[in-house]
Order: C-alpha cells, then structure tokens, then sequence
C-alpha cells in the first residue's frame, strides 16, 4: 500500500496529516513497530490513535499514564476478593492447599488492564500509550520489555505471548526526557502546529458549516496569536471550539466586533496571565492582520 | 543542487550504502545502531524508493528519536545521498539559529555553533575507491567565541571534588519526596497488602492471620542546579563548581547548569568519568566565565526551556549565586515565579549571606525573596555540608 493512501484515508476520517506524520505512520503499520509522537500538548497526537482505529476497523485500547502507574493498573491484578472467598469455601469443601493455589492463580482470576487486554485480542488492536513521559522511569523499562517482545511475565502464571501483535502508538509532550532505549525501539514522529494551509483544511474537515472568508480569518489569527509570547498556545482542538464559539455567536467577520471576539477568547487562551496580555488592542491588530 | 545520487554504478550495493549513511548520522551524533540499519532497508520496501522525498521521510522517522535530531536530518541526508557537486558547504550540518525549546542540549544555547563531528562518513567511497570522494571532506569544527576564558582546571582540586561528592551524597539522600503514589510493602503502612496476604494465607488454609501492610516510599528529589559564575562571583565558584562536580557524580538524576550572561547545560559535560576533564570540558562550554551577570534573563531561559522539560514537582532548583543582577529586578521575580508554578522547591544559597551584616537588599535578592523555600548561606563546602538538616525540613 502506498503512504499517500494512508493519508487520504486518514483524511476521509478527518484527519489532515502532515507528509511526514503520514509517512511514520504507513511505516508503523507496514513494519509493525511502534511510533512515538512527540510535539505540544492539543496538535492532535492522541486523535491519530482513533482515526487510526477507526480505519483499520479496530479496538483502541487506551492506556493513560500518570506519575505513580504501576503495574497492577497498566498489566494485570489478581482478583483478590474472589480470590479470598475461593479459597475459603474451598476449606470448607476440604480442598488440598496445592490444588486451591492452582485454581486461584489461574486465568480465571485475572483483571486484564490494558497491555495485557491489548496482547490478547484475536484481531490486531491499536495500543495508545498517552503520555508516556508522566509515568515513572521504571514503568518505561518494563514497557520495553513488552515492545520489544510483546508478551508479559506474570509470575505466577507464567510467559503469555501476544496473540496478535497490537499498533502501539505513544505520545509524549516533554514533561521528562526519555529513554534512548524507548526511542530506539520506536519510529518517531514530531508533531508540530499544522501549516496555514493544514489547518485551514482540519478546520474545513471539521467544521464544513464555517464560510471560506471567516475560516481564513479564523486560521490567521489562532496562527498569529501562536507567535505571541504566551504560557499556552491554543492548539487545533482550541481552534475548532473558537470556530465553534463564532458560529454560534452568529458572527461573520472577526474585526466585526470587538467585545464578542475577546469574550470568544475564553475557548483559546486558558491561562489567567494569558487572557490579561491578550488585550483589547492586541486582539484587534492580530483580527486586523487576519482579515 | 542537482537532484542526483552521487554514488557510482559499481559501489558494492544499497546495503552497504545504507550502513554508509548510518555510520554518517553516528557521526553527527544520531543513536543509530545496527537495528536502524535493518528497519531503515526494510522502510524502503515500502515506499517508492527512487522517489528522494519519499526516501527521506521514510528514512527520517526510522533513524530520527527527538525534536534535534530532526532539525539536523535533512542536511546529513542531503549531505549523503545528494550530490552536492563540488562545493562542500553543504556537508555542514546547519544548526538553526533558534534552538528550539524542545531542544535539550549541552550546547551553548544562543551561540548558534556547533563543533561538527570529523569526517569519513562515506564508507562507499571509502569502500570501493572507485566512487567520487566529495563526500569524506573533514568537517571543520568551528572555533569557539572567546570571550575571557579561565581553565575551571586551575581553579578546582581533585581531593575538593572527592569531598565534595561525599557532602552532595549526603544532601541528596536528606531531599525525600512523601508523596509517591506507589505504595511499598511496609512493617508499618496504612493500607492493606493483598497481594501479599492471599499468599500468607494459603498456608493457613485461607485464613488470613497477618495483614501486611503498604506504605508510600519516600523517593529522592532531583535535584537541578543553577551555578553563578559571573565576575562578582569568582572568589566561590571553586567551592560551588566543586559541590556541582561532585553533585553530579553522587547521583544520576540531578541537573547542572551555569551561567552569567547567559545559560548553558553542563550536566553532561561533568558527568565524564574523569573528573578532572569534566571540567576541562566545561570550561570549554563555560567561555564569558567571570563576565557580567544576567541572573533574571538567565533563569528566565531556563524557566522557559529546560525547565518545562526537567523541572516537576518532585524537582528542587538550587540557585548558588550573590543575587547582584545587572538587569532589571523585575525580571527575576516573573522567571522565578513561573519557575515555581511548576511545583518544586526552590532554594538559593548566597555566598553573602555568611557575612555578620548582611541584608539582602541588592534588589535581585529582594525580589526573589518571596519565592524562595529555602534561603541560606554558603561559601565553604562546610557551610554546603550543614545544609542537611534544612534540607531534611523541606
């Protein structure tokens, strides 16, 4: 399969990928290996996970990281409780203690989190490793360990190796640097904020009802409010809900009025410092420039 | 630039000219391995090879692991697989003059130059001897802008950083983080260890006469250290480039910076297993040592790049400097206070303050005042070594 068939099919999902995030991944899909988008946090890296599901008419597992992930919420648990009640009414039934700890470290009594859910599907799920640098140091060592050979130790049971192999996607925003085994055993991707021309196509995709005169407009000041000096710039996700706000707003032309447009500001600009340097007057000249 | 590949028919292959190309990106500082090489062959079954852009980005997400490495991508491809013709301008790798903030680096952060990486990076050429050999030019490393240089060497003692190591060891172990959220099996915890207690339990036929328990470990802070080495501060940066030295060496996780008039990432360059080339290396990146000082620009830098990248809540930034600033108070006040929302400690050790009169009235200091955790003097490594119990507090 060619990569430009990636994107369009991407693109029929409605998502516009860049030349080279379309590239990465038709080479994760063809080569089966896992890629890892880095980039700011609201570009759209978490979205490729779901559009990517969605075209391979697949599951999404999603693992969410945070500091303190451990492996009983990322691998597996035991059921404890029905553990505890198993082997009491096995004492009571005169059971042999080898036989209940058999029984009871066995499949039956096992949570799937989500790796070890994504190794057992019989058709190949896609795998979102969201933020992956919020987890801790050690979690990453171990989650090598399952790229590398998809399959996962669990010591009472033994090795369980993947069924199928999953599409890993895994992002990460800078919170901490990673490993350079993690990166090596990855494709990589850096997802930046879109072109004029992508956005304005992202914006057309999601939200046809917007009038090619205001999309422009739309598109150049979310671009030109990026170069400011802010805490957060808006990312696409900010700019669908400005366009959003504007449509329901009922208004036309950004320059049009000025005090709609600053309370509009509410769905770009998420930070108190931001919203206080984003003036009247800024607003304005940016709209100016936009129109 | 034509569009051309500049390898001749008779090299021994696309093989060997792929492991050409990766041996040419380790040379520019890529983490490329043998398992690249294969990925990067088998990528390009998958595209239209002949197709150069296609190729290249195929070969850019195989071979590339961050934002710096792409930056660089496109002129290492471009210097290997195109022919440049005769000009060699094009085999410089261009560093951008902004270094972007994602960017995480022991390069000086605004100098824009690059000690480049020595030749042979062409092993068809080399191979074969048939090939044009434009390709295996010596890249010239640049010359570093000298400002006023002083060899770090002269300055600090091996026995100094010996010592100091043993005193950043002790520091480090006083700063505990309470807060992890992964819990430990512990003799005294505060929740249940079930895991543990189905196991004990088996043996007395399910009923579970010992709880164990778990508890939250206390986990080390990492420490990020901002060193001051401007003209004001001379007369202590052998102690504090010492305590940095031997902080580095003690544990792997923490931090060092330097600056004056500007901000540059040493960790690295002091983590050489010689200690004594460690800091031969630093004064190389440290050139303006003993200048003029921008304590608010330089934390400002830092605040808005490295920061966001190593700085967390279970960060402590120690900042060893006098506080006499040639900019504005203002500007140290807004850095440190972004620095502080990202949730760490923040502590300054002030050379000064050790003397019997001192206020801090430098309006630097003042300003930061408000922001700091910790506030103590320090100008001998004995003064560092009773920082402990402070830090214990924290």
């Amino acid at each position: 399969m060619h990569w430009t068939t990636r994107q369009t099919a991407m693109a029929e999902q409605g998502y516009i990928a860049s030349d080279d995030l379309a590239m990465a991944v038709h080479l994760a899909l063809s080569l089966g290996r896992p890629l890892l988008l880095e980039g700011a946090a609201g570009v759209g890296k978490t979205e490729i996970a779901r559009v990517l599901a969605t075209i391979c008419d697949t599951q999404l597992i999603r693992l969410q990281c945070y500091e303190g992930l451990d492996a009983a919420q990322a691998i597996y648990e035991w059921n404890y409780q029905r553990q505890l009640l198993t082997i009491r009414a096995a004492a009571e039934d005169g059971e042999t203690g080898r036989s209940v700890e058999q029984r009871i470290f066995s499949e039956d009594f096992l949570l799937e989190r989500p790796l070890l859910k994504s190794i057992r599907q019989s058709k190949s799920p896609v795998l979102l490793i969201d933020e992956i640098d919020r987890a801790d140091e050690e979690f990453e060592a171990y989650l090598l360990e399952i790229l590398s050979e998809f399959q996962i130790t669990v010591p009472e049971l033994g090795t369980i190796k993947a069924i199928t192999q999953p599409i890993v996607i895994l992002t990460a925003n800078g919170t901490r640097d990673l490993s350079d085994a993690l990166r090596r055993r990855c494709l990589y991707a850096h997802v930046d904020y879109p072109e004029r021309d992508t956005e304005l196509a992202i914006l057309k995709a999601r939200c046809p009802e917007v009038e090619a005169a205001l999309a422009n407009q739309i598109i150049g000041f979310v671009q030109s409010l990026r170069q400011e000096d802010l805490e957060k710039k808006p990312g696409i996700a900010e700019m669908l809900d400005f366009s959003a706000a504007l449509m329901g707003l009922g208004i036309a032309d950004l320059t049009q009025n000025p005090k709609l447009l600053q309370a509009s500001l509410a769905t770009l600009l998420k930070t108190e410092a931001d919203r206080f340097n984003i003036t009247v007057e800024v607003c304005q000249r940016l709209a100016g420039q936009a129109a | 630039m034509s569009r051309v590949s500049k390898f001749a028919g008779r090299d021994p292959g696309p093989a060997a000219r792929m492991a050409g190309f990766m041996a040419h990106l380790r040379a520019h500082g890529l983490r490329v391995g043998v398992g690249e090489t294969d990925i990067a062959l088998r990528a390009l079954t998958h595209v239209q090879a002949a197709d150069p852009d296609e190729t290249r980005r195929a070969l850019k997400t195989v071979c590339t692991g961050g934002a710096e490495d792409i930056e660089q991508f496109d002129d290492l491809f471009d210097s290997y697989w195109l022919n440049g013709g005769r000009v060699r301008q094009k085999v410089m790798p261009s560093l951008s003059e902004t270094n972007s903030e994602s960017v995480h680096s022991s390069r000086p952060a605004n100098t824009g130059q690059v000690a480049a990486g020595a030749g042979e990076t062409t092993a068809p050429d080399e191979g074969t001897g048939e090939a044009e050999a434009d390709g295996t030019g010596k890249l010239v490393a640049s010359a570093v802008q000298n400002l006023m240089k002083k060899d770090l060497r002269d300055l600090v003692q091996p026995e100094q950083i010996a010592e100091a190591e043993a005193i950043a060891r002790r520091l480090g172990a006083a700063l505990r983080h309470r807060r992890s959220r992964r819990r430990k099996a512990a003799r005294k915890g505060d929740q249940i260890h079930f895991r543990k207690l189905i196991r004990q339990s088996l043996s007395t036929g399910g009923e579970p006469l010992s709880l164990p328990k778990k508890q939250r470990p206390d986990r080390p802070l990492k420490i990020v250290a901002l060193c001051d080495v401007s003209g004001s501060m001379t007369l202590y940066a052998q102690v504090f480039l010492a305590f940095l030295a031997g902080l580095m060496r003690a544990d792997d996780a923490c931090d060092a910076y330097l600056f004056h008039t500007r901000l540059v990432r040493i960790a690295d360059a002091l983590r050489d297993k010689d200690a004594l080339r460690a800091l031969g290396r630093m004064s190389v990146l440290a050139d303006g040592f003993g200048g003029g000082s921008k304590i608010g620009a330089s934390l400002q830098q830092f605040s808005r790049s490295y920061a966001r990248r190593f700085v967390d809540g279970r960060s402590v930034v120690l900042i060893l400097s006098d506080g006499y600033d040639t900019d504005g108070p203002e500007l140290l006040g807004t850095a440190l206070a972004k620095l502080k929302k990202r949730g760490c400690k923040i502590i300054w050790l002030n050379p000064l303050k050790g003397w019997a009169d001192y206020q801090p009235i430098a309006q630097g200091m003042a300003a930061a005042l408000p922001h700091l955790d910790l506030f103590c003097p320090a100008n001998r490594l004995a003064d560092l070594a009773a920082l402990e119990p402070e830090l214990t507090r924290l």
